[in-house]
Parts: structure tokens; C-alpha cells; sequence
């Protein structure tokens, strides 16, 4: 399952590839990471249709995730990616507004990845 | 007899005029003396059967008056009668001369003497009259004189009274003034306050949300290494090194992974910090409900005790509820308010806790009797509520403080300081009501919440 990792702090690739890193070994799972939502956008137009899953973090310079989130919504109607949104500890506006325009979950940092790892493994 | 006459009226005007008696008393006796006399001298005259050379009797006694009165300063007032005797005395002494010395001289004119003599006794009595009418307008004048001061004395003193009156008044005013103004002094002084502790929340959770996301790091980076380091020592297991050497390698990596969950630790420690003053910036969010707050109050009063209880097995309090029933249900945010009585309670209960603990330190502490205290009540439409204990008090110096993040006297670890402050966010922002406190050290503290009620 490819999934893509969106958010602006770097040091978000390594984390999440040292936490699956059983899973990457074993193809479960397959990360790329954008650091922009602008990024973003330009991943999934040079890897049409590969992206099953987008986590997304909200506050961002730039693009935020809510954004990328519209703009995916109206960009792929056909076979959507998964929008997996992630927002700082009890922000419920952001969590109401990313719901309304179709994100699929919601995550409030910081992430449990237990539980975000046992979401993933489901959607398998 | 014209010698008698002048002398007595001459000695009595004196007396008369200038009151010797009670102004001069040194001439008072002096004169009365004179005034003797010159009877004496009079009876002397008549009883001698009218001799002719009395007058030279009269002559010297006449102009020690004369010389007495023009030569002392005490009688300078009435200088101009004393002279208005002297051509009297100058006739008269005259004519005694000419009498002596050319007695046909005299007898040849002797209706002349008698005249000119009878023309000054006659002055005398004429300037007299004059002076005692002049007197009498002076006498009238002074009287005038002391009516007009009396007159303008009263006058002084109404005006006086209406002065006194007038700054009675203005001292009242003045005071009702001060009063205003030390009233909008402490208004002032509040409205800082608040703007103090609504800055301090801001900055507060702008400071948590900052933090936050580093936070998150040190926590994830540090719980994936301790996996990480399972997985190292898993490997090392499978390798072909001698025994010793791998055990030496667990060791180390023991005490990396120790190291790395010691992070986790002390990173949550914070985190849950961070998560203290968000709940600043989310205690004005959210919605109001109808919520029945005695019950709210009650069940928060439990919570709180039955928690401090679960940790301390020997702690026991009072609970004392005052509700007033015809509360009902009340516009809140629940989720807050319940927030602020936990906080309230827990604070109460620990107060009650520290003085049992203290007084047991001194062997003192068998009848005291920890309470804590729960009152609710309804009146002009808003909702006031008291949480009390009899616990250990505040100083001034902590009473000052209590409200501001971050400000704890418990120990490290055991308390964030940032109940209180978020206690105060919550029922002043989130609510528009007031919290304040009143504590007597080593006795007793009442936190004071007024809730406005809304239809």
C-alpha cells in the first residue's frame, strides 16, 4: 500500500520509517513524503493513481492541509486517494472543517502510532 | 465761695472724666484727699466768719491742683479745662496781691476786680459746659461706635456659620470624591488584573502550541529508538559472537534503551504540561447547556475526594453541601465548569490534607476536624457559589499570585500551577462571571465564583 506523508518538518520521514520499518521491510507498507502541500499536488500528478493513502498534517506555510484536501477532492473525484488528516491537540474547528470537506479520519498529534499502524493494517 | 466752687467742680470733673478710680487709682486717693480739703477749707472759711485773708489759703491750694494736674501726663486729656481755670486763678491771686500791696488802688477799683474776677469764675463754668457737651457727642459717637461693631460681629459670625457650613459640604463632597476615586482605583487595578491573566493565558497556550510539535519529536524519536533498541539486541542475538562480547553489547544497550525511556518519561512529564495550558486557550470554546450545577458541583466535590483518597488511604474530610434548590438548571459550559470545581475541590481537599499532616508533625493535631465546604445560592439573578475549607490558608504573598499560570506551592511534580489560572480563564472569559478568593493563613480559605444567569 503506497501511502504518501505530507507535513513540513523533515524529521517526519525518518520517524515514520523508523516506526514501520518492519512494514517497509516486509512491503506492507511503502512511504513517500512531501514536505508542502504544493509538493504534494505535484507527487500525485507525476504518480497518477498510485497513492491509496495521504497523511496530512494541517498547519502548514504555504498550502495547508485543508487546501490540499479541497483541492484533492476536486481534482481525483474518480478513484480517491484516502484523506487521513492530523491536527495539533484539540483543535475541534479544524476537525469539523476537514471532516465537512471529506477526510476520511482525523489524528490529533502527537500520533499514536499503535493506533495509527492498527488503522492502516485494516484498510489492507 | 467762687474759690470752693472751682476747685470742687474743677477735682470732680477730673474724677468724673478720666475715672480715676478705676483707671488711676494712685491719684484716685489723691484727689478724694483734694476734694476733702477744699470742703474743709470751705467750713474753715464760713466758721472763721469770712476772714479777708482766707484767700491766700485758697491761692496755694488752687495752684498745686493746677501745677499737679498741668505737670503729670496721666491728666494730658484734659489739659484744656485745667487751662481754662487759670485766668480764674490769675484774677484772683491778682487781685489778692493788689488788695496787699495798694489797698487804695484797690478799694478805688475794686468793682472792676470784682467783675473781671466774676467774668473768669464765669469763663470757667462756660468752657465747662462746652467740654461737657462735647463729651456727651464724643460719648454718643463711641456708642454708635460699639453698636456698628456689634452689628458687624453678628454679621461676622453668620457669615462664619454659612463658611462653616459651606466646608461641610465641601469636605463631604470631598470624601465622596476620594471614595470614587479609590473605587476606579481598584477598578483599574482589577481591569489589569484581567488584562494580565487574559495576556498570560494567550501567551500561555501560544507558548504550548510552540512546544508542542518539538515535544512530539523528542517523545516519538525517543519511544522508536527503544524499539529500535530491541530490534539491536535481537540481531545481536542471531550473530556469531562470543557470549561475552554479546553480553557486554546487551549491556550497553540496556542502558541506551534505559536512557532512551527516561526521555519518553520526563518528555510526557512535559507534554502533559503543554496539554495543561492548551486547555486556556479551549476553555472558552464550546457550548452552553442548561446543566443542573448542585449536581455538577456535588459530583465533582466526590470525584475530587474520592481521588485524593485513592492515593492517600488515611485522608478523610467533611463534606458539607449548602445548595440552594431553586437554582435549576443554569446556562454553563459543563465540561469548564466541571473543570473549575475539580480544580477547587482538589485544591480544597489538599489544603485540609497539609494542615492535618502539619498538626500531626506537633502532636497537636487530634481535634481538628478537616471540613470542606460546598454553598450554592440564587440572588438577583446571578449564581453565587463558594468553595471553603478550614485548611492551611495563604500568606498574602500567595494570594497574590494564585491566579497566574505556572504559580504552585505544591511540590515539584505533584502540581502544574495551572488549575487556578485556567479556573479563572473559564469563569471570567468563558462564563462573564468572577473569581475571587478570601483566606485567613492557618484557617481557612473561600474561593468565590459569581455566575451572571442567562434566560
Amino acid at each position: 500500500m503506497k501511502i504518501l506523508v505530507v507535513d513540513d518538518e523533515e524529521d517526519v520521514q525518518s520517524l515514520f520509517q523508523q516506526k514501520f520499518r518492519k512494514e517497509i521491510r516486509s512491503n506492507i507498507f511503502e512511504f513517500s513524503f512531501a514536505f508542502s502541500g504544493e509538493e504534494a499536488l505535484d507527487y500525485l500528478a507525476n504518480h497518477p493513481s498510485e497513492v491509496v493513502m495521504i497523511l496530512s498534517d494541517i498547519n502548514m506555510p504555504g498550502m495547508s492541509g485543508i487546501e490540499l484536501l479541497k483541492t484533492i477532492r476536486v481534482a481525483h473525484p474518480s478513484a480517491p486517494p484516502q484523506v487521513m488528516m492530523i491536527t495539533a491537540y484539540g483543535d475541534s474547528k479544524k476537525h469539523d472543517e476537514a471532516m465537512l470537506l471529506g477526510a476520511d479520519d482525523f489524528l490529533t498529534k502527537p500520533v499514536n502510532f499503535v493506533a495509527l499502524k492498527e488503522k492502516l493494517l485494516q484498510l489492507i | 465761695m467762687d474759690y470752693f466752687l472751682v476747685t470742687f467742680f474743677l477735682v470732680q470733673y477730673i474724677r468724673k472724666t478720666l475715672q480715676t478710680k478705676d483707671q488711676l487709682p494712685y491719684w484716685h486717693k489723691r484727689i478724694e484727699y483734694a476734694q476733702y480739703l477744699s470742703v474743709a477749707l470751705l467750713c474753715t472759711y464760713y466758721v472763721a466768719d469770712t476772714p479777708d485773708w482766707f484767700g491766700w489759703v485758697w491761692h496755694p491750694f488752687m495752684i498745686l491742683i493746677l501745677f499737679t494736674a498741668y505737670k503729670n501726663d496721666e491728666f494730658y486729656s484734659i489739659r484744656g479745662i485745667v487751662q481754662s481755670v487759670i485766668p480764674f486763678v490769675g484774677v484772683t491771686v491778682l487781685e489778692s496781691i493788689v488788695k496787699l500791696i495798694a489797698p487804695s488802688f484797690y478799694d478805688k477799683y475794686e468793682s472792676y476786680f470784682g467783675a473781671v474776677a466774676f467774668f473768669a469764675f464765669a469763663l470757667c463754668f462756660i468752657i465747662w459746659f462746652y467740654a461737657q457737651k462735647q463729651q456727651k457727642i464724643l460719648l454718643k459717637e463711641r456708642e454708635d461706635r460699639i453698636r456698628e461693631e456689634k452689628e458687624s460681629k453678628a454679621q461676622k459670625e453668620s457669615l462664619e456659620y454659612l463658611v462653616a457650613e459651606r466646608t461641610y459640604e465641601l469636605t463631604l463632597q470631598k470624601e465622596e470624591l476620594q471614595k470614587t476615586i479609590e473605587e476606579l482605583k481598584s477598578t483599574q487595578n482589577q481591569l489589569i488584573q484581567s488584562e494580565k491573566m487574559a495576556s498570560l493565558g494567550e501567551l500561555t497556550a501560544g507558548i504550548a502550541h510552540e512546544i508542542q510539535n518539538p515535544l512530539n519529536f523528542v517523545n516519538n524519536f525517543s519511544e522508536v529508538s527503544v524499539e529500535l533498541c530491541e530490534e539491536l539486541v535481537e540481531e545481536i542475538e542471531k550473530s556469531q559472537l562470543p557470549d561475552s562480547e554479546k553480553s557486554y553489547i546487551r549491556e550497553i544497550i540496556g542502558d541506551l534503551s534505559q536512557n532512551q525511556q527516561k526521555i519518553t518519561h520526563h518528555g510526557k512529564r512535559a507534554d502533559s504540561i503543554v496539554k495543561g495550558m492548551l486547555q486556556h486557550s479551549r476553555a472558552s470554546s464550546g457550548e452552553l447547556e442548561l446543566v443542573d450545577v448542585n449536581a455538577l458541583a456535588d459530583e465533582y466535590m466526590r470525584l475530587a475526594y474520592h481521588g485524593l483518597r485513592a492515593k492517600n488511604k488515611e485522608f478523610n474530610s467533611a463534606l458539607v453541601t449548602d445548595f440552594d434548590p431553586s437554582i435549576g438548571q443554569v446556562k454553563v459550559l459543563p465540561q469548564d465548569l466541571g473543570r473549575v470545581f475539580l480544580n477547587l475541590f482538589t485544591n480544597a481537599f489538599y489544603a485540609v490534607a497539609e494542615k492535618k499532616r502539619k498538626l500531626a508533625e506537633t502532636d497537636s493535631g487530634l481535634d481538628y476536624k478537616p471540613e470542606v465546604k460546598i454553598s450554592t445560592k440564587k440572588f438577583a439573578d446571578k449564581l453565587y457559589i463558594r468553595v471553603s475549607d478550614n485548611g492551611t490558608g495563604m500568606p498574602e504573598h500567595v494570594k497574590a499570585k494564585i491566579f497566574q499560570p505556572f504559580f504552585t506551592t505544591k511540590p515539584t511534580g505533584e502540581g502544574t500551577g495551572l488549575g487556578l489560572s485556567m479556573s479563572y480563564e473559564i469563569v471570567t472569559n468563558g462564563h462573564g462571571g468572577t473569581l475571587d478568593v478570601e483566606t485567613i493563613p492557618g484557617e481557612k480559605t473561600e474561593f468565590r465564583i459569581t455566575l451572571p444567569m442567562k434566560d
